[in-house]
């Protein structure tokens, strides 16, 4: 199956495989895997690739980005169905999430935010991702996870307040001293 | 503690989302409110912090290297010269074949291939629908409702009707995108089941309906008025051709 011609090709590769780390980043932390990330941002990367002449100009790396959070959701769908289903259930941790403990006597703080990210809801661990880790706008969050702006804005809020207190709650020390 | 009043506005000042009228407003409500002022340096600490951890994982070498390999296979960019004239034969009947396709592509029908993959798609953006969570979307039975609300978001009118008489009682509307298309989505009810109908324009013929599934769904797509319908959900493709010829005669 060929569907690209020598210049479109030539127009994917200059627009969107620039994307490449932020499509892998995003799927690393929606799969919480990297080895699973590594399958579902090649998935990403060829549907874009088949899809691409669907792409009407534009910001490429917001049109990457959607295909690779649509494929990572379809994935968990398929394999990991407890994660989305239980997602709003804000009091309930899922087995396989760190537990308070665990963050807390994780080594350095990278592990200890990692930690604390992955016990998010998938939906407000990649708002934040998007926001916090790959520097995108509302506007641009909104375009990726095809919800209203508004909406970003509010779930972001409650996005930084659960990472915070994922963050207090395993701490002994004020988290502020860090 | 926090002040719901400015919260979300918060949130935006932090982010430098608001607009000078709307920032201007919040800072004058900031020297009086000590929870926001006070959220505001919780914030900018988790920032620096989620910084200075340096979480952002790019790409590995192997997982580039995999990529290329994988659209170098389905998109080479320059032929090889190979010696051998098998090679020379396989090449020509290669492109021979992707001529064919790009034919067929060219004269508007998609290949199967495409048609298959799109349907998939759209089943996936089916079953993500199906998920708890924020949509940008409307739940209502009123027909005026919900077109008022997609015409507002989708660059073509989209026909709404609410057939209830018979059977598939209108629900609300979606705005979604299924790889780079803007599509607008309408929802019904089919004794309990939900269907999505996913409605882009298109610059091909009008065309009969086409049936297929994919997982446990089904998918009937047609065309009809420069429109692409493509209805999907797990019930039977028999109640789908019936929404299919309601929607097709009213439209």
């Amino acid at each position: 199956m060929n569907d690209l011609d020598a210049e479109d090709r030539r127009r994917f590769e200059q627009l969107v495989l620039p994307h490449v780390d932020a499509a892998f980043n995003l799927a690393r932390w929606l799969m919480r895997s990297r080895a699973d990330a590594e399958d579902v941002a090649q998935e990403a990367l060829l549907r874009a690739c088949r899809f691409f002449r669907g792409f009407q100009g534009g910001d490429a790396r917001a049109w990457l980005l959607q295909i690779v959070r649509n494929t990572c959701y379809t994935w968990l769908e398929k394999n990991r169905p407890m994660e989305l289903s239980v997602e709003f259930d804000e009091e309930l941790h899922l087995q396989t999430c760190p537990t308070p403990e665990t963050i807390a006597i994780a080594g350095d703080d990278r592990e200890r935010l990692t930690l604390a990210l992955e016990t998010l809801p998938p939906r407000f661990r990649e708002i934040l991702v998007l926001r916090e880790l790959e520097g995108c706008s509302y506007k641009e969050i909104a375009a990726i996870t095809a919800i209203p702006i508004g909406t970003v804005m509010s779930s972001l809020s409650r996005a930084r307040r659960q990472l915070y207190s994922a963050l207090t709650n395993s701490l002994k020390e004020p988290v502020r001293e860090m | 503690m926090r002040c719901d009043f400015a919260d979300s506005l918060l949130q935006g000042y932090f982010d430098g989302e608001l607009g000078g009228r709307r920032a201007a407003e919040f800072e004058r409500h900031l020297r009086h409110c000590v929870h926001c002022a006070t959220e505001l340096v919780d914030l900018d600490l988790l920032r620096d912090r989620l910084q200075l951890a340096q979480l952002y994982e790019p790409a590995t070498a192997s997982v580039r290297r995999k990529i290329s390999a994988r659209l170098h296979a389905i998109a080479p960019t320059t032929p090889t010269p190979q010696p051998r004239l098998w090679h020379w034969l396989a090449a020509a009947a290669a492109l021979l074949f992707v001529a064919i396709l790009l034919v067929r592509a060219g004269h508007g029908l998609h290949s199967d291939d495409y048609q298959a993959e799109l349907a998939g798609e759209i089943v996936d953006a089916h079953v993500r629908s199906l998920q708890p969570g924020p949509m940008n979307g409307i739940a209502s039975n009123d027909e005026r409702v919900v077109k008022g609300w997609l015409d507002n978001r989708a660059a073509f009118a989209i026909p709404v009707r609410d057939f209830a008489n018979a059977g598939f009682a209108l629900k609300g509307g979606r705005a979604d995108v299924i790889e780079g298309h803007a599509v607008a989505v309408l929802v019904y009810e089919r004794n309990g089941h939900p269907i999505n109908v996913f409605i882009w324009p298109t610059q091909e013929p009008d065309s009969p309906s086409r049936t297929g599934s994919r997982q446990s769904f089904q998918w009937v797509d047609w065309r009809k008025g420069k429109m692409e319908f493509c209805a999907v959900s797990d019930a039977d493709t028999v109640e789908l051709e019936q929404l299919y010829q309601l929607i097709n005669s009213s439209a």
